[in-house]
């Protein structure tokens, strides 16, 4: 029988998670960050692709190296990295988005000592022919640092072989989203957010085992009522690292419909492509995808997605989540907001500084939107 | 009327006068250049402006309007109002005071000329990136995207070779929005001013290496405006070979910048606009002049990948690995050259909330350069347009400190 308390663990201590499995299993882990880091090569190189996300809260070495205005992903992995918590490591991969980004890797390259640091230097904009083979060049240029490193070589048929995990695990995240839209109890907000929030962290090979079964555990759950009002609600804003705040908005009477994350939805948006060469399907679902602020796909993508996704969601609000000193985010939010006003879908905005509001407050002004809607 | 001081008259530069000149006449030919039948574009500050000068489209610089906005101390205002547009505080000034500025056409110079195309070029930030997206979509004008990946630890073929398809294709965007062919000779042409421009920048920054030095950082932050916003021309090299004459005749009249030098240091970082010349008159109170600082000099920072004799070809290199667009620990090698090349006895960086790419990584630097060269070291928090972040007493107080330091190492 799964037991859902296993994804809590892993998502409330992360590391703990992490130097466990660098004791019981030989596999490699590989750090990353963002959903731009293609995990089909880190699998296809035999080992494990595990997102950071930061835990420490307590900054104090990072302070050091970076200043206070850069958001607290940034802050926090590094502070895991200077204070030893993610030796269990066997190297970083940054692939390149943000300011911040960019430059915590060159902190990081100077001051950790994690033996393999990887950059992909990723396009900015992603509707050009030159982009798009400048993105594959790029993942070739990874491989072949991965190569380099392991000292094992990536063959076509095991990056085929990591498509098709990838594809099977995305296919069975979106299941659970369908799930959790149909029936808010099964899953609940928080266990949803458990889930996918684990399934970047853990070992895919299990978390694949465990899909079918959460889904089966899903399924046999009666089906439950949100509280009070229920209004449809879609989350955008997207942050590197979104906060669980399913719980306080499905008690303010909130039905968390979908997202816009790339820490959510984004992350099993869109498939590869099985039967095509495996680098160049890999650019090419990273292109179709909707654009993340820090990249450029046309001048309004975001925002013609963020409307179609409400009105195909049927979503009565927005709520945007942004975390305090990301600039691409930030940059984007007028525009999105406009756009939204102008389709008369009513929004809302949380700022997210290292950690939620206070809860009360919090509470208070989801209640207020909600009875707004 | 009152006297002029003779001391402070003899330590003014006179080429000042004929830059104010350039700069309005460049100013006011850009505003008027629909009436001439020409064309505008935004381009960002180490965008590719070579093939505009070649297809005769004025350039023009926001970033250099942000600087003007900071100077004039305006920089508040709009940044508060960017902020009721929704722009969150912590997004860099330039970009948000120059957003601000279009609907109202506000700022010293009321309001830019409405941009024909944008030219976004990413080699010093992603902030640009946004900032030129929203404007694309506030003046309904086309936006060209320079894509030049980051250099963390070295420069490729790949990233060789899709640079050059950029300016393939950024040759063809012109060449569409104009609706005229490209004339690849005159690029050569004007290639050729270009690097021989930057030249003379790097020869006029340069004569801060005499003591005292003729000038200081705080005037190459005012001179450099030309560099930037008319690179590629021979006006650039008229004026530049104008104010070189003049340093130099001010090293031979022993005329330095500051009255009594006794201390030379390196800023590091934008500088803060709208304290200039507080900071100039805080540093010179203590004898010390700002000789030299990272910032202007990436004006000139390109020449070793430039080659004047096939621009074109040199294009890839020369705007790709540029100061901003490379790891912070080859930036903290460049800055101990510095350091050596004008004989600082001391750094000052400001961190500047608004430029991230900038600031972070200024901890490792300084770092760096204390391991290597064993001088103090200052960092100022601050942001050079929105004055907001600038607290006078508390900064007097480090620098008050921080000379101390200086006084204690030189003596
Ligand atoms: S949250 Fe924003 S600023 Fe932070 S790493 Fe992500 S994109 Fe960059
Ligand atoms: S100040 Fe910094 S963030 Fe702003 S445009 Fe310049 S390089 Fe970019």
């Amino acid at each position: 029988m799964i037991n859902l308390e296993t994804y809590t663990k892993i998502v409330d201590d992360p590391l703990a998670y992490g130097w466990r499995c660098h004791a019981e299993s030989p596999k490699p882990i590989i750090g990353y960050f963002c959903s731009y880091t293609p995990e089909e090569l880190i699998l296809a190189a035999g080992t494990h692709p595990f997102r950071l996300f930061g835990s420490s809260r307590n900054i104090r070495l990072a302070d050091e190296h970076i200043q206070t205005y850069s958001c607290a992903v940034v802050r926090s992995t590094l502070e895991d990295a200077l204070n030893g918590n993610l030796s269990f490591l066997a190297g970083t991969i940054f692939p390149h988005t943000c300011d911040s980004i960019q430059r915590l890797s060159d902190i990081w390259r100077i001051n950790v000592a994690i033996p393999f640091h990887c950059d992909i230097v990723l396009p900015v904009k992603l509707d050009t022919a030159s982009a798009r083979d400048y993105y594959t060049d790029a993942l070739k240029q990874l491989k072949a640092d991965l190569v380099k490193h392991l000292g094992s070589p990536i063959f076509d048929a095991d990056l085929r072989q990591a498509i098709k995990k990838t594809n099977q695990i995305k296919i069975l995240l979106k299941k659970l989203y369908e799930l959790h839209e149909k029936n808010p109890a099964a899953p609940t907000g928080h266990e949803l957010f458990t889930i996918m929030r684990a399934s970047m962290i853990m070992d895919r090979d299990d978390l694949l085992a465990d899909l079918p079964q959460l889904i089966e555990l899903f399924n046999g759950r009666p089906a439950g009522k949100p509280a009070g009002k229920g209004k449809r609600l879609l989350l955008a804003g997207s942050v590197c690292e979104h906060p669980d705040i399913y719980p306080i908005i499905e008690e303010a009477g909130g039905h968390v419909v979908w997202d816009d994350f790339c820490s959510g939805a984004r992350y099993f948006d869109g498939l590869i492509d099985e039967t095509a060469e495996p680098l160049a399907a890999i650019t090419d679902r990273y292109i179709r995808r909707v654009a993340c602020p820090a990249k450029h796909s046309g001048l309004t993508d975001r925002a013609d997605h963020l409307v179609s996704l409400a009105r195909q969601k049927k979503a009565d609000g927005v709520v945007f989540v942004l975390l305090k000193y990301c600039d691409p985010h930030a940059f984007d939010y007028p525009y999105l907001k406009a756009a939204l006003d102008r389709e008369g879908l009513p929004n809302l905005l949380i700022e997210v500084s290292d950690q939620l509001p206070a809860l009360g407050q919090l509470k208070t002004r989801f209640e207020a939107f909600i009875e707004m809607l | 009327m009152t006297e002029k001081d003779p001391e402070k008259e003899k330590r003014k530069i006179k080429s000042t006068a004929r830059m104010q000149e350039i700069m309005t006449n460049y100013y006011m030919e850009a505003k008027t250049a629909a009436d001439a039948g020409k064309k505008v574009a935004w381009i960002t500050s180490g965008g590719p402006v070579e093939p505009l000068v070649v297809m005769d489209i004025i350039p023009v610089y926001p970033e250099n309007h942000g600087a003007m906005i900071g100077a004039s101390k305006m920089g508040v205002d709009l940044c508060e109002k960017a902020e009721e547009m929704g722009y969150s505080i912590d997004l860099c000034s330039y970009a948000r005071s120059d957003i601000a500025c279009s609907p109202v056409n506000g700022g010293p110079i009321g309001g830019l000329p409405r941009p024909d195309m944008l030219i976004c070029g990413n080699n010093i930030c992603g902030t640009v990136l946004k900032w030129y997206e929203i404007q694309a979509r506030y003046y309904n004008c086309p936006l060209f995207i320079f894509d030049t990946p980051f250099c963390h630890t070295g420069y490729s073929e790949e990233v060789e070779k899709y640079v050059k398809r950029q300016i393939g294709e950024y040759i063809a965007f012109l060449e569409h929005e104009c609706g005229k062919k490209f004339d690849y000779d005159r690029l050569e042409e004007v290639g050729r001013l270009s690097v021989a421009g930057q030249r003379l920048w790097q020869d006029v920054l340069d004569t801060a290496i005499h003591r005292p030095a003729p000038l200081s950082a705080i005037d190459a932050f005012i001179h450099m405006a030309l560099i930037v916003t008319l690179r590629g021309t021979q006006q650039a090299i008229d004026y530049y070979t104008l104010m070189l004459a003049e340093m130099k005749d001010r090293i031979a009249q022993g005329i330095g910048a500051v009255p009594r030098e006794r201390y030379r240091l390196l800023w590091d970082n934008i500088p803060i606009w709208y304290r200039m010349k507080w900071l100039s008159e805080t540093f010179a109170a203590h004898d010390a002049c700002l000789v030299a600082d990272t910032y202007t000099s990436a004006w000139c920072g390109s020449l070793k990948h430039l080659d004047e004799n096939n621009f074109l070809a040199s294009m890839p290199a020369g705007y790709t690995r540029i100061y901003l667009n490379i790891g912070v620990d080859e930036m903290a090698g460049q800055v101990v050259k510095l350091v050596d090349k004008y004989s600082a006895d001391g750094m000052v960086m400001h961190s500047n909330r608004s430029c991230k790419p900038y600031s972070f990584g200024q901890y490792d630097i300084q770092r760096f350069v204390r391991e290597k060269r064993d001088i103090p070291t200052l960092i100022i928090e601050a942001d050079m347009v929105d004055e907001r972040h600038f607290s006078e007493s508390q900064i007097e107080t480090r620098i008050d400190a921080f000379m101390e330091m200086i006084r204690q190492q030189k003596s």
